[in-house]
C-alpha cells in the first residue's frame, strides 16, 4: 500500500497536463464558493446548523433509519438492507433480473462506485449506462471518477473530444463543448427511451416522510427515477435526516459549497412510485441502504464525525493535496480529504491507512466543510490507530503500521525531551554538529538546503541577555 | 485581557536550535513595551511532533514537562501560531481523562501567538523607523485555520507604516511543511513549497515575513535551493528592526 501510493504519487506530481487542468478547474470552484457566501455571518450560521443537522441525525441514526423504512414503505417505496457490498451489488440485480431488464442507466451515485456495480452488473451481461456527462466520459475511458462531483474535470476539451471519437467513430470530430455535449445527449436519450430501469444516488433521505431528496444539473437524475418503470436507488445508511424542514438548510450549503449554486437546476423529491390516476414515474421505486463499514464508524463517538459529510466535495476543492494529485492517486472511491478520513475506514488501516500520513494537516478541508467536519483531528486519530498497540478502538487494521524501529526513535526523542538537562546536553551537540540527523534530512534536501542549526540555542542566549524565570 | 506585568516565552524548539535571533528579538520586544518576560529552561518542545505522527503517549509524556515549566497564572507568549496551536487546542484533548487535566486546561486558557498578544492584548503601536519596503506574509494554517488569528499578523504589518504588504497568488495555501509531513511525503511537500515559493517570487518583494518558523524554514531552504528569492524573517525580527532595537 504504502509503496503503491509513493508511486501513483510521483507519477500524478509528474503529469503537468493533469495538473494544469485540475488547478484550473478547483480554482474556478474556490472562487465560485467563495461568491456563493457573500456574508460571513450567514455562512457561520448556516454551518452551525447544517452541523447540529448532522449531529442529531447521526446520533438518532438507528431510531431514524427505522422510521425512514416505516415512511417510505408507507409510501410506497420497497426499502432493502444490505450489510456488505456484494449484498447490495445482488440486490440490484435481482431486481433488475426480476423485470427482464438488460439495461441500466444510471445517475450520479459514488455510493454505485463504493459497491463496484458497473463491473459486477456488466459481469452478469447487463449493459451500465452512465447519464451524467461526466460520469459517461470516464466510463468511456475506462476510469474512475477523479472527483464526486465532477468526474472527468481532469479531462481538458481536447482529451474529450478524442476520447469521443475513438468511441463514437460515427460522428464527426469537434472539440466544442455545446456540441460534443449535444452529441451526447442524442446518444443518451436512445438510452432512455429503452430502459427499463434506472438508478440513482440520493443526497439526503428524509425519516419523517419517507423522502428521497436528489439534485443534479443536467436532468439526467431526473430522467432516470422518472422515465423507466423502475427507480432504484442507493445510499449509505448515514445520508438520513430527521425532518425535511432540515432540508433547505442542507441543500444551501450543500450546492453552495459545492458549485457555487444557490439551487441546483433539478432538485428531485421522491415520494413514492407512481400512484393510481398519475400518467407518468415508475411503477417501482427501490431504496438500497448500504452499511459496508459504516455501522463500525458510528459506533466511535469521534470518528462518527466523518458520516456527517453531506458529500459536498468542497474539501478536494480546496486542498493543496487534492489539487497537486487529483483523484486517482489516492487509489481509492472516495479521494481528497473525506476519502483520507472515510477509506482508511471502510478499507482498514492496513490496506488505505497510508492515506492518513498524505496530508500537511492544513486544515483547508475544515474551514469549508459546511458541516464542520474536524478532518485534520479526524487525520490524527487515525494515525495514533496506525501505530498503537494493544486493545482499544474497534478501527480495522489498528497497530498495523506499527514498527518497533519508530516507536524506539519516538521514545528516544520523548527521553530527550521530557528532561529538560538532557534536552539542552543534546541540543548543544547538535548544535556544534551543525547539522539534523542525517536520516531526517535525506528526503527533505532534495529541493531544499539542510537547515543549518544556530551556534548558540535560545536557551543560552536567553539567558545571556537576562532573560530568567522569574 | 489587560495588560500583563509579566509573560512566559514559549520559546519552540525549532528556534531554540535553529532560530535563536527570533526568540530573542521577540522577548526583547516585549521587555520594551514594559512587560517581564520569564523565560524558564525547563522548557523543551510542545510535542507536536510525536502527536502528529500518531505517538501520543510520548506526546504527552514531554506535554507534561511543559506543563511543569510554565506554573504561574501568567500569559505564555508563543512565536509559532503551530506550536501555540499544539498548547492551546490540542493539550486539553491530548490530556483528556488524566490526572494532568486541569493543569492541560489551564495552561491552554493561557496560550497566546505572539502577534495575537501584540495586537489584542497589548494594541501594539509601533514606531516604524525603517525605508519603505515591500513585503509578503505567509500566513501559517495553524494561524488561520486553527487559531483563527492570521488577521493580528496582518494588522500588525499594516502599522508599520513604510511597509507595504503584497499577496501572492494562491495566498491562502499551505507551504507544504506540516511537521513529519516533509519528511514522510518528501515529493508531494517539495510540490507544495515549490509552487509557494514561486507565487512569492513573482511579486518581486526583497523579504518575506511569516509567523511560524516551520514555514519559514521550509520556505527559506526551498528559496536557497532555487538559488533566487528573497530574504525571509520571522515577523518578530522585523518589527523589532524597524522600531529601533539591534
Amino acid at each position: 500500500m504504502e509503496t503503491e501510493l509513493q508511486a501513483r504519487i510521483t507519477a500524478a506530481l509528474g503529469n503537468r497536463r493533469m495538473r494544469a487542468n485540475i488547478r484550473r478547474a478547483l480554482d474556478r470552484s474556490v472562487a465560485k464558493r467563495l461568491a456563493a457566501f457573500p456574508d460571513r455571518d450567514e455562512l457561520e450560521d448556516l454551518r452551525d446548523q447544517g452541523q447540529a443537522i448532522r449531529t442529531h441525525a447521526l446520533a438518532h441514526l438507528p431510531e431514524l433509519l427505522d422510521e425512514l423504512e416505516r415512511n417510505c414503505s408507507a409510501n410506497g417505496i420497497r426499502v432493502h438492507w444490505a450489510e456488505t457490498c456484494e449484498q447490495a451489488n445482488r440486490k440490484v440485480l435481482d431486481i433488475l433480473r426480476r423485470h427482464e431488464a438488460q439495461m441500466l442507466i444510471k445517475g450520479k451515485s459514488m455510493v454505485s462506485e463504493e459497491l463496484g456495480l458497473n463491473a459486477f452488473l456488466e459481469a452478469r451481461g447487463i449493459e451500465v449506462v452512465e447519464t451524467d456527462l461526466g460520469e459517461l466520459i470516464v466510463q468511456l475511458a475506462g476510469e474512475r471518477p477523479f472527483h464526486i462531483l465532477a468526474p472527468a474535470i481532469h479531462k481538458d476539451r481536447r482529451q474529450v473530444a478524442e476520447l469521443f471519437k475513438a468511441r463514437f467513430p460515427e460522428l464527426p470530430y469537434s472539440e466544442d463543448a455545446e456540441e460534443l455535449t449535444a452529441s451526447a445527449r442524442r446518444i443518451l436519450r436512445e438510452k432512455f427511451r429503452g430502459a427499463v430501469a434506472g438508478l440513482t444516488g440520493v443526497n439526503f433521505a428524509i425519516a419523517e416522510t419517507g423522502t428521497l431528496a436528489l439534485v443534479e444539473n443536467e436532468g439526467n437524475g431526473r430522467m432516470c427515477t422518472t422515465v423507466p418503470e423502475v427507480h432504484i436507488a442507493v445510499t449509505g445508511i448515514e445520508k438520513v435526516i430527521a425532518r425535511l424542514d432540515q432540508l433547505p438548510t442542507l441543500l444551501t450549503l450543500l450546492t453552495r459549497s459545492a458549485t457555487g449554486q444557490p439551487i441546483t437546476t433539478y432538485v428531485n423529491l421522491i415520494g413514492s412510485p407512481r400512484r393510481s390516476g398519475e400518467l407518468d414515474g415508475p411503477r417501482e421505486v427501490h431504496l438500497v441502504l448500504l452499511d459496508n463499514g459504516r455501522s463500525r464508524i458510528f459506533a466511535d463517538p469521534e470518528l462518527r464525525a466523518t458520516l456527517h459529510c453531506i458529500r459536498c466535495g468542497a474539501c478536494l476543492n480546496h486542498c493543496p493535496v487534492y489539487v497537486r494529485l487529483g483523484g486517482h492517486a489516492y487509489g481509492t472511491v472516495y479521494p481528497g480529504p473525506l476519502g483520507s478520513i472515510l477509506e482508511p475506514q471502510l478499507q482498514g488501516l492496513d490496506r488505505a491507512g497510508a492515506l492518513a500520513d498524505a496530508s500537511s494537516l492544513c486544515g483547508a478541508c475544515s474551514e469549508v466543510c459546511p458541516v464542520r467536519i474536524p478532518v485534520p483531528r479526524l487525520l490524527n486519530r487515525l494515525r495514533a490507530e496506525r501505530v498503537s498497540a494493544g486493545a482499544g478502538s474497534q478501527v480495522r487494521g489498528r497497530g498495523s503500521r506499527r514498527d518497533s524501529r519508530q516507536a524506539a526513535i519516538w521514545r528516544l526523542w520523548a527521553w530527550v525531551h521530557t528532561n529538560p538537562g538532557r534536552y539542552r546536553l543534546v541540543s548543544g551537540l547538535l548544535s556544534r554538529t551543525g547539522s539534523l540527523v542525517p536520516r531526517l534530512v535525506t528526503p527533505w534536501t532534495r529541493s531544499r538546503r539542510a537547515p543549518r542549526l544556530a551556534p548558540k540555542g535560545l536557551h543560552r542566549l536567553a539567558r545571556e541577555a537576562g532573560f530568567g524565570d522569574d | 485581557m489587560n495588560k500583563p506585568d509579566a509573560v512566559y516565552f514559549f520559546g519552540t524548539c525549532l528556534i531554540d536550535l535553529l532560530y535563536p535571533h527570533v526568540g530573542l528579538s521577540a522577548m526583547r520586544l516585549l521587555a520594551r513595551e514594559g512587560i517581564r518576560v520569564r523565560y524558564p529552561q525547563g522548557q523543551t518542545c510542545c510535542g507536536q511532533p510525536a502527536y502528529n505522527s500518531g505517538y501520543r503517549d510520548q506526546a504527552r509524556n514531554v506535554a507534561a514537562a511543559q506543563l511543569t515549566a510554565f506554573p504561574a497564572d501568567i500569559p505564555v507568549v508563543v512565536p509559532s501560531a503551530s506550536c501555540a496551536g499544539m498548547l492551546r487546542v490540542h493539550y486539553p484533548r491530548l490530556f483528556a481523562g488524566t490526572d494532568d487535566e486541569t493543569r492541560a486546561r489551564a495552561l491552554a486558557g493561557r496560550v497566546c501567538e505572539f502577534t495575537e498578544f501584540l495586537m489584542r492584548t497589548l494594541g501594539f503601536r509601533p514606531v516604524d523607523l525603517g525605508p519603505p519596503l515591500e513585503v509578503v506574509l505567509h500566513n501559517s494554517c495553524s494561524a488561520r485555520c486553527e487559531l483563527g488569528v492570521a488577521d493580528a499578523a496582518l494588522e500588525l504589518l499594516d502599522r508599520l507604516v513604510n511597509v507595504r504588504t503584497l499577496e501572492p497568488d494562491h495566498a491562502y495555501e499551505c507551504c507544504g511543511f506540516g511537521g513529519t509531513f516533509a519528511v514522510k511525503e518528501p515529493a508531494l511537500s517539495a510540490a507544495m513549497a515549490a509552487d509557494k515559493t514561486a507565487a512569492i517570487a513573482a511579486t518581486g518583494v526583497p523579504l518575506l515575513v511569516g509567523q511560524d518558523c516551520g514555514c519559514l524554514m521550509n520556505l527559506e531552504n526551498t528559496f536557497r535551493c532555487r538559488g533566487n528569492g528573497p530574504q525571509v524573517k520571522h515577523i518578530a525580527e522585523l518589527v523589532w528592526e524597524r522600531t529601533g532595537g539591534n
